[in-house]
């Protein structure tokens, strides 16, 4: 035998299960616990930058929707700066660039709202479009499922972006594109998320 | 460009598959495309930072968290605790652990759990808090039950306590779940069974810990878990974060 490398393994994940709202969103589950429960806040009322919703539908692999998943969001500022010590720049008070949406258990709609980011310099030197990393665990899901939101009005960015064309397959692009709404003044982007099928949204390993 | 280096390529083999037929929820929630594989950019290698005005200084503590002054939880006392460590072995400061969980006798103090075990009027069944600087973090709780769950007609949960665990960058993000020590239901579940090597399964086992249980008091359990661990930028830029 060789020598022994003496790495650890990364501890298995497992699915949240049907409860992930007990821990992670107590208030949706029915019960007050936390002075403060986190996520709430991804673009404090400081926030530079568009305002604007995201909302959607996660639905599964017979297009029903999914009403027990939890999302979470990743996301840099209007100047594409994330508020974490690695990046460096400016960020305003109060920007956290991170949220947690649950769905509607009725309904399974689940939205945050937050700011538009701004493009990111990537893994190369290349700009990456405005983009918002989401992280998607449920029951059924055994590791949690990564994605990224782009925005229908960036087509040129989105056109030159290094990881949408990471993806061979033309058609499936489209799954990670936002579609623009004004509704009463209101921006939203609409974003659904297809677990399974033909037009499953483009998960990655990141 | 980040001056610290990726993260080691997470082990899909080691990870559970998403389609795994016995659990049956997955069959429709499992994408049938292959992930796409992405290089780290700071998209990935940054994440959230969290901190002690982010929660309350008793959150870590499930047997008063809930409870009704001068009462508490029915069930077995226990102090879960261990170290949040990254592949090579370093521990992770300031992360933020959340765990969530059934009562003793097996429910949720959820509006979807409609078993008939009654919920504990002094146990609410979450808790967070964050690491020291060593890694190090603690829970007081009660040891959950089993429960039965509708996949198999006769299938039941082993006793366990649901984790969440950030690191420092999205790409760490974990959700696991935490069982304890010579449960007989482990081996049947079909959840845990998701995870195709059996030594893969025994890191989620958290030993009888009697050294740091407390006489007279509460049992303690051992759980550490293992987040992503990062390259060092050898050649291509300044060594740093090992």
């Amino acid at each position: 035998m060789p020598q022994e490398l003496n790495y650890l393994k990364e501890t298995p994940s497992q699915t949240a299960g049907p409860y992930v709202h007990i821990g992670l969103a107590p208030g949706a589950a029915g019960f007050d616990i936390y002075d403060r429960e986190l996520g709430w806040d991804i673009a404090g009322p400081n926030a530079k930058g568009e305002r604007i919703r995201i909302e959607g539908l996660v639905t599964d692999g017979t297009r029903s929707p999914v009403k027990d998943v939890l999302i979470e969001a990743w996301q840099a500022n209007a100047d594409g700066i994330y508020a974490h010590p690695e990046h460096a720049g400016n960020i305003e008070d109060g920007f956290r660039g991170w949220g947690r949406a649950i769905t509607d258990f009725e309904t399974g709609k689940w939205g945050f709202d937050t700011i538009k980011p701004g493009p990111v310099v990537g893994h190369t030197g290349t700009v990456m479009a405005p983009h918002i990393n989401l992280w998607i665990v449920a029951r059924g899901i055994n590791i949690g499922l990564n994605t990224r939101l782009y925005f229908s009005d960036e087509e040129d960015a989105n056109a030159a972006d290094p990881v949408i064309n990471l993806i061979e397959w033309e058609k499936r692009r489209q799954t990670l594109i936002a579609q623009r709404i004004e509704q009463d003044g209101q921006i939203i982007y609409r974003f659904d998320i297809c677990l399974q099928g033909d037009d499953e949204t483009v998960f990655f390993d990141i | 460009m980040t001056p610290n280096g990726e993260f080691y390529q997470r082990d899909r083999e080691w990870q559970p598959p998403a389609y795994a037929p016995d659990y049956k929820t997955s069959v429709t929630r499992s994408p049938r495309y292959p992930l796409i594989s992405l290089q780290n950019s700071v998209s990935e290698v940054t994440g959230p930072v969290f901190g002690h005005n982010d929660i309350g200084p008793t959150d870590n503590d499930l047997l008063s968290n809930y409870a009704k002054p001068g009462e508490s939880p029915i069930g077995e006392r226990i102090i879960l605790h261990g170290r949040v460590l990254d592949e090579n072995a370093r521990p992770i400061p300031n992360t933020l652990v959340e765990i969530w969980q059934a009562n003793a006798g097996g429910r949720y103090r959820h509006k979807k759990d409609s078993y008939l075990a009654p919920i504990d009027p002094n146990f609410g069944g979450c808790g967070r808090t964050l690491t020291d600087e060593n890694g190090y973090y603690h829970f007081r709780t009660v040891k959950p039950g089993a429960y039965p769950w509708r996949n198999w007609v006769n299938n039941w949960r082993p006793a366990h306590v649901h984790v969440s665990v950030f690191g420092t960058a999205f790409a760490q993000r974990l959700i696991t779940q935490c069982y304890f020590e010579g449960d007989p239901l482990i081996d049947k579940c079909p959840i845990v069974k998701t995870i195709p090597d059996p030594n893969a399964i025994e890191r989620l086992i958290a030993p009888l810990d009697l050294n740091a249980s407390i006489p007279f008091d509460s049992l303690t359990y051992k759980f550490d878990i293992v987040l992503r661990g990062r390259r060092s930028t050898l050649f291509e830029n300044r060594l740093e974060g090992n």
